[in-house]
């Protein structure tokens, strides 16, 4: 391909395409050639990882149960208004006998009971109870009569403006809830002190977190460090115990812990038996934020030293000797010669710490008591045992965010250039 | 050579009948010693008058609920019969994630004839749940405590009394049964504990009395925890279900003690998975029938603590499988133990389950 060069006008290829053109061309070859090649893998990761993740986020905002239950009764109620401190009219009634049989008949009243109930404590058995009476009631003009005499929930302002606010497909109450807030027919406002639970719980995760994450690397710094600079027989035996823990399962780990800790536990007896500390001042070490902080220190540290060690494994020790030839003593030679090609590794081994213990629970759960949970605790719980599904993406939803949030935090102040695997 | 090939041949094809006729009944339990006693009392004898008919065994009743929910949704279910709590069947029931049953068609009558509906009476507490025994959350505490000079805790109220019964406390982290125990010892009568606690005010009582004795708990979430940390010394009285406590005392003869005063009386049982197949269905409904007849629930607690929830199962109830005890004695239900009794409250904590938890996992982290 030998290009011909004109005086005036773009370079030409031999058959007389300009030669950007041609070599765009070319490029973008290569570039499907190469897509075709990860596609398979692509399309596998977003059905299979990225699609149920995003359909479970979106369920922090779906609210599209009370619009399919009750769709009259929706409509019904765009004409009242709760201002006006009166129950709805007879329309808003008929609307909602008419929405309740069909909802009886498919077995979803309960289900709408369960979902308001979230927002309204005693909705759950207003419909359940409400359910086996709808079969009674009479056309016969006064709806609003029959709903009332079967509970006077049925005429209580507040419900119904409750219900009026929950008319839309979507909802920020999840989230707002999330946040500690509260949303009805006067506005957003944060929930009363003594219910006030999630922000104070994703602050104390993000701070156990790091507690963590700094102790790993208190601790886990010196051993990579001998792991690296070991004759290889005496490394080896030392990597295979810091391997070990991977070979014994977590809940083992972390009842192992509660033995050694607890009042009558192994270490205060121990220190007893010495004398160190008196009967009656038996430590407390479990159940609280140590508790959280020992175990899941014990459990995270290989993270913190396999990425370390591999790192320290490639820096030259002629570094270091050649520092110290130029008059630097130990510690110079170690925090201005060698420290600094090791920062890749803490970066790597402290990310992957950080983002490891942030989502713990079952450690937290065992070992720390009421002050070491976590927010994923109660994502847990809402999971599992609530059923408040809306309210476990909203609260797995913001601690993505905040994870993303000190990611970028740390590739401002760090740079994720820095990071290395070895 | 011809007869070896015929003996082969017909026992290759009645092997070949045989597995074509095998059933799988995947039921799910609690694991431990309950899920012995249900594999004891019903499975083993089914399977020996059905041995076509093999159990998996999965134990992942903790998580019933959201498992269930997730396999509607992803419109593959697995299992075919649940164990779960009676709170649990509420939901299970609510969300259309459990079958409804009629007790009179699905349920064999008890020996006299006696209609199931009748025979479990009240137990039935909605139109999914089927219930097997009668269990009870209540307070085991250690015999041997010196700094109680002799004395031992006869009331509810002795857990909130820390200066006759120093030590430490082990409670449930969760506001079921601890907010009601403790109305009961702020004065607040049996009859009207649930009217109190459906006032904000009520639940900030509950709180109140609860922080009389914060500093000096434990809380646990697996009621494993309760008996561990008795014999561990951790704790000196502590709450947890009373076949737990059981265990520790007649199996592991530690030294604990029984408190029935104020013990909360519920109910676990079966529900069935709605939208199972005819055939798998046939197959579940011919096991519960015969899992919780009259002797089969009787059968049950010669290897656990828990009372049959048939009121005609009662007077079958023996000795202990092993230790060869008798049982009646250790039953949450027998007389001697159940002078007060709280009923867990069903309709009530499915109305302010989130409301309470939210203000007590509030109240926890302060």
């Amino acid at each position: 391909m030998g290009a011909t060069t004109t005086t005036d006008g773009p370079v030409l290829t031999v058959d007389g395409k300009p030669l950007k053109a041609s070599l765009a061309k070319a490029l973008r070859r290569e570039k499907l050639r190469s897509f075709i090649l990860i596609a398979p893998l692509l399309v596998f990761i977003l059905l299979s990882f990225v699609a149920p993740i995003a359909d479970m986020l979106m369920r922090s905002i779906d609210n599209s149960i009370v619009p399919d239950t009750l769709p009259k009764t929706v409509v019904a109620l765009k004409e009242w208004d709760p201002k006006s401190g009166e129950a709805p009219g007879e329309p808003v009634y008929a609307a909602l006998a008419d929405d309740l049989k069909v909802a009886v008949k498919a077995k979803e009243h309960t289900r709408l009971g369960s979902r308001l109930n979230y927002d309204m404590p005693g909705a759950s058995s207003l419909f359940r109870q409400t359910g086996r009476e709808v079969r009674k009631l009479e056309d016969n003009g006064d709806y609003k009569g029959q709903f009332l005499a079967m509970d006077k929930e049925w005429g209580d302002v507040q419900f119904w403006s409750m219900l009026k606010v929950l008319s839309s497909e979507y909802t920020p109450n999840y989230f707002l809830a999330a946040l500690d807030m509260k949303r009805d027919a006067s506005g957003i406002h944060m929930a009363p002190p003594q219910e006030r639970i999630y922000l104070f719980l994703f602050a104390r995760t993000v701070f156990l977190s790091l507690a963590i994450t700094f102790s790993c690397l208190l601790l886990g710094y010196p051993i990579a460090w001998l792991l690296a600079n070991l004759p290889a027989r005496s490394s080896n035996l030392l990597m295979i115990l810091v391997l070990l823990p991977f070979w014994t399962s977590l809940l083992v780990r972390t009842s192992a812990w509660k033995i050694l800790l607890q009042q009558q536990g192994v270490i205060n007896d121990l220190l007893v038996w010495a004398h160190i500390i008196s009967d009656d001042n038996r430590l407390v070490m479990i159940n609280n934020q140590a508790g959280t902080i020992i175990a899941m220190t014990h459990i995270l540290l290989p993270f913190m030293i396999l990425p370390l060690y591999s790192v320290m494994k490639t820096i030259s020790p002629s570094y270091v000797r050649a520092a110290k030839s130029l008059g630097a003593n130990d510690w110079t030679a170690f925090w201005r010669v060698y420290f600094p090609q090791t920062v890749p590794g803490i970066g790597a081994g402290s990310i992957l710490v950080f983002i490891l213990a942030i989502g713990y629970y079952i450690t937290p759960e065992l070992v720390g008591g009421t002050s070491g949970v976590f927010i994923s605790n109660r994502i847990a719980y809402h999971i599992s045992s609530s059923l408040n599904w809306g309210l476990a993406a909203a609260l797995g939803t913001l601690l993505l965010l905040v994870v993303m949030v000190l990611f970028v935090l740390y590739d401002k102040i760090v740079g994720i250039d820095n990071v290395k695997l070895g | 050579m011809k007869m070896l090939k015929t003996i082969l041949t017909t026992t290759a094809a009645v092997a070949l009948a045989s597995a074509a006729m095998a059933t799988d009944l995947t039921v799910v339990s609690w694991g431990g010693a309950y899920q012995a006693s249900q594999k004891n009392a019903y499975a083993d004898p089914y399977h020996a008058e059905h041995p076509d008919v093999n159990f998996i065994w999965d134990e992942s009743s903790a998580e019933a609920v959201a498992k269930l929910r997730a396999m509607k949704e992803a419109n593959n279910l697995t299992w075919d019969l649940v164990d779960v709590d009676a709170a649990d069947s509420f939901r299970l029931c609510d969300e259309g994630l459990a079958m409804e049953v009629d007790p009179d068609k699905l349920l064999a009558p008890a020996p006299d004839g006696t209609p199931a509906s009748e025979d479990f009476g009240a137990q039935l507490v909605n139109s999914c749940y089927i219930p097997q025994i009668v269990y009870s959350t209540t307070f085991g505490y250690r015999s041997d405590v010196a700094e109680w000079g002799g004395k031992e805790p006869s009331n509810i109220c002795d857990v909130f009394d820390l200066k006759t019964f120093p030590g430490k406390r082990a409670l449930e982290k969760r506001p079921i049964n601890n907010v009601e125990w403790a109305l009961l010892c702020d004065g607040v009568p049996k009859d009207q504990l649930y009217d109190v606690l459906a006032t904000d005010e009520g639940v900030e009582r509950a709180l109140k009395k609860l922080d009389t004795i914060k500093d000096q708990t434990v809380w646990w979430s697996a009621a494993a925890e309760t008996p561990q940390l008795l014999a561990d010394k951790e704790v000196v009285i502590g709450s947890t279900y009373n076949g737990r406590l059981f265990s520790a005392i007649a199996e592991q003869k530690q030294p604990i003690k029984m408190l029935w005063d104020a013990q909360v009386f519920s109910f676990d049982g079966w529900i069935i998975p709605a939208g199972l197949p005819e055939d798998r269905l046939k197959a579940v409904e011919d096991f519960v029938k015969f899992a919780t007849d009259t002797q089969r629930l009787a059968d049950q607690s010669k290897y656990i603590s828990y009372g049959p929830a048939r009121a005609s199962s009662a007077p079958l109830v023996g000795k202990h499988a092993t230790l060869g005890i008798e049982m009646a004695p250790h039953m949450p239900t027998d007389p001697a133990n159940s002078k007060n009794v709280i009923y867990y409250n069903f309709e009530f904590w499915a109305d302010h389950r989130d409301d309470i938890d939210a203000k007590f996992q509030a109240w926890l982290a302060k």
